[in-house]
């Protein structure tokens, strides 16, 4: 399946987090994976958009949006440091 | 909307008044949201074209076969309609002159779209930093922004190469080949040079350019990407 990857979702990262995020520091909670949002791997064609880590392919980000409210599951993120 | 500008059969360049826009960095993207009348939205994120300093918006898409929203924005949108936008959104593949140099510019493809925001932005502050580009098209007719990118390979500073990986056209002197290590040996700046570099186009060949740029001992830092496919359209 085609993945894009973070930079794709970044409006929608923005709404969720009320900041911009792409450039934050993500760990997975999978494989403990730095690194930036951006670089996440990002498939949109599933229900709702998941994300997931290039290094061990976990789920680390899964957000669904029905009638204008995003359900974020971030279980598979360990951290998200905006950059300073 | 104020103008549309065909750049390539399947490429337009969408001119955008933005009254309320708070400003970008060379790089960033808009969302753009289309509402049918039943109340559908889609929604698509679009690299902006455009340099911070040129005073309106400029968004280049590419018609998509399956597309949902670029197939309208191509085709169907007439100067005076109204989009409406969300943006500037990204702030991950975007170049500021005190993010430094060399630079170096990989498109593939519609992937040329945000470094083209970069040139202009370089040009437009004059910035000494070295500029090297190297985009990727099928041939030269699906070349987008030819005229302007053979223009800015006037300058000192700029230094603007293209490959075509289908057909060159009778006398071309460019590469004909696709990219692979070899090339962007041949023509990026070298690691030691310690060059920041941008790579932007379909995921397959981000992923085989950021590969190579590893390969050849280049920073994986240094190495910006950003992906794009037809589930983008």
């Amino acid at each position: 399946m085609d993945s894009l990857d973070g930079n794709a979702i970044a409006g929608l990262l923005y709404d969720v987090y009320g900041q911009e995020v792409t450039t934050a520091t993500t760990i997975c909670a999978h494989c403990g994976a730095a690194r930036p949002a951006a670089e996440l791997r990002v498939y949109l064609q599933a229900p709702g958009v998941v994300v997931r880590c290039p290094s061990c392919d976990g789920v680390v980000l899964a957000l669904v949006t029905i009638h204008r409210v995003t359900c974020v599951d971030a279980r598979g993120l360990d951290a998200l440091e905006p950059e300073q | 909307m104020t103008e549309l500008v065909e750049e390539t059969p399947r490429a337009k360049s969408i001119v955008l008044e933005a009254p309320h826009w708070a400003g970008h960095r060379a790089g960033q993207h808009v969302d753009v949201r289309l509402t049918a009348e039943d109340g559908y939205q889609a929604q698509r994120s679009y690299s902006i074209a455009s340099a911070p300093e040129d005073g309106f918006l400029v968004l280049t898409v590419e018609r998509l076969a399956d597309g949902e929203v670029s197939p309208y924005l191509v085709d169907e949108l007439r100067p005076g309609d109204e989009l409406e936008l969300r943006g500037p959104v990204g702030g991950y593949f975007v170049w500021e002159e005190r993010d430094g140099g060399p630079l170096f510019l990989l498109g593939g493809g519609s992937g040329v779209v945000p470094l083209r925001s970069i040139l202009r932005h370089h040009r437009a502050i004059a910035s000494t930093v070295p500029v090297r580009l190297l985009y990727s098209a099928r041939s030269l007719p699906e070349v987008i922004y030819r005229d302007e990118l053979m223009r800015l390979s006037a300058y000192d500073e700029l230094d603007i190469r293209f490959t075509l990986t289908r057909e060159g056209p009778d006398g071309w002197r460019g590469y004909t080949r696709r990219i692979d290590r070899e090339l962007l040996a041949e023509v990026a700046f070298p690691a030691a040079a310690r060059p920041l570099v941008y790579v932007c186009g379909p995921t397959g060949f981000v992923e085989t350019a950021a590969n190579a740029f590893v390969e050849l001992g280049h920073d994986p830092l240094r190495v910006k990407t950003e992906r794009f496919g037809p589930t983008g359209g």
